[in-house]
């Protein structure tokens, strides 16, 4: 396989496990009016997830395509970080979770939509409209919640522990990621960001965490073979199934 | 070309305007601004459209229509092909369909070219109610009945109505 295509991998599979991830919702969230903006985030990104996942399956080969490439690849085959796969916990994990991702997404975008690959680029330009939307909705609430009741700001700070382990990953690129975008730039811009956000948010980021890192290269936790056992049982048990 | 076969391209605009969103029954696929090229070779056309959204679900029924609607016209091969860009944007949508949008009860998007800003806990764009013209509006969610719309309440006529959003 090559870079090229498993960095497609890497973008389709952070946008399709957090979207599915989200998706899990659908009916419980804590507002009717929030719930709605969840899964619409979560369409956003399998929307986006379907782009990357499409321009993969055509450098591909024939024997590839959007579907088979989300539901017919195993756990070790995805390369989405460990951060998107972990379980929703509380409405307070999953929105601080949202902001972390959106975060990079909205600068990674940005590097990308000048990428000189066209068709990586013009998905990049299309993907940051909505993720602008995303960041601003899950920054709000990591703030309104932070710097919220004390029982939400408890929360919010047991999910900053929680998450924190992960982020590194984010921002330590796979071997072939490098050639894509500059790393030291979107870190930068990512870290000043959170700083902000959380800082608003009256929230301390933890100074003693180990990273958490394998996802990229497809050593995941076992929360990840649980969502593909969900999400991929439909095609594999009628395989060339067309809805 | 001449050739009695050969189907006007004007036929062809006059279907697609009669094609319309599934979700948004009121506008046609031209009102949105997402048909780009239509091109014509003899009995084959191949029709190039944009998606509003990454997500929005209503691209493959649209897609579908296209086919149905151009096979019936009477070319032999139609082709519906997507392209990402120039990535769509709300100042595509016809002023016709901006009036339609407000008659069917939804606000449309702003006229002045806006960008979708990070800017947070912004005062609420001043949008105008489509029941009863007000603009003492207030947004609900920044998230409606679909990706592509908000959710707001009027403070005059107190009704809830969805405003189509600037991307
Ligand atoms: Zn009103």
């Amino acid at each position: 396989m090559t870079d090229q295509i498993k960095y497609l991998l890497c973008l389709a599979d952070n946008a399709l496990i957090l979207g599915h991830r989200n998706s899990e919702w659908c009916g419980h969230g804590p507002v009717l009016e929030q719930d709605i903006a969840l899964t619409n985030i979560s369409l956003d990104l399998i929307g986006q997830a379907r782009n990357f996942y499409q321009y993969a399956a055509s450098l591909s080969g024939a024997d590839h395509n959007e579907d088979t490439l989300a539901y017919h690849r195993d756990s070790h085959e995805f390369l989405n970080t460990l951060l998107v796969e972990q379980p929703n916990g509380d409405w307070g994990v999953t929105i601080l979770r949202q902001f972390l991702v959106s975060n990079y997404q909205y600068y990674l975008y940005q590097q990308l939509q000048h990428n000189s690959d066209v068709t990586l680029a013009a998905i990049a330009a299309k993907a940051i409209k909505e993720v602008t939307y995303h960041l601003r909705w899950s920054s709000e609430w990591v703030i309104r919640l932070g710097d919220g009741t004390t029982e939400s700001n408890q929360r919010m700070q047991q999910a900053l522990h929680l998450l924190w382990p992960f982020t590194y990953e984010l921002l330590q690129p796979a071997d072939y990621e490098t050639g894509y975008i500059d790393v030291t730039k979107i870190k930068q811009l990512w870290q000043d960001k959170t700083n902000e956000i959380l800082a608003e948010a009256t929230l301390s980021i933890p100074n003693n965490s180990q990273p958490f890192i394998g996802g990229k290269t497809g050593a995941h936790s076992e929360h990840l073979t649980a969502i593909l056992n969900e999400m991929q049982s439909l095609p594999r048990a009628y395989p060339n199934t067309i809805w | 070309m001449v050739n009695s076969a050969t189907i006007q391209e004007q036929k062809v605009w006059d279907v697609l305007a009669n094609i319309t969103d599934p979700e948004i029954p009121v506008l046609s696929i031209l009102d949105l601004g997402i048909v780009r090229k239509v091109n014509i070779y003899n009995n084959s056309i191949t029709v190039t459209i944009t998606p509003t959204y990454s997500g929005c679900p209503a691209m493959d029924v649209i897609g579908s229509s296209i086919k149905m609607e151009l096979l019936a016209l009477g070319f032999i091969k139609v082709e519906v092909a997507s392209v990402l860009s120039p990535a769509w944007t709300t100042d595509w949508m016809s002023k016709a369909g901006k009036e339609k949008l407000k008659a069917y009860g939804i606000a449309p998007p702003s006229n002045k070219p806006q960008v979708c800003s990070l800017e947070l806990f912004a005062p609420n764009e001043a949008i105008q109610c489509p029941q009863c013209n007000s603009y003492h509006t207030h947004r609900i969610s920044e998230f409606g009945s679909t990706a592509c719309k908000a959710l707001y309440k009027c403070d005059a006529c107190k009704e809830v109505f969805d405003y189509f959003k600037c991307y």
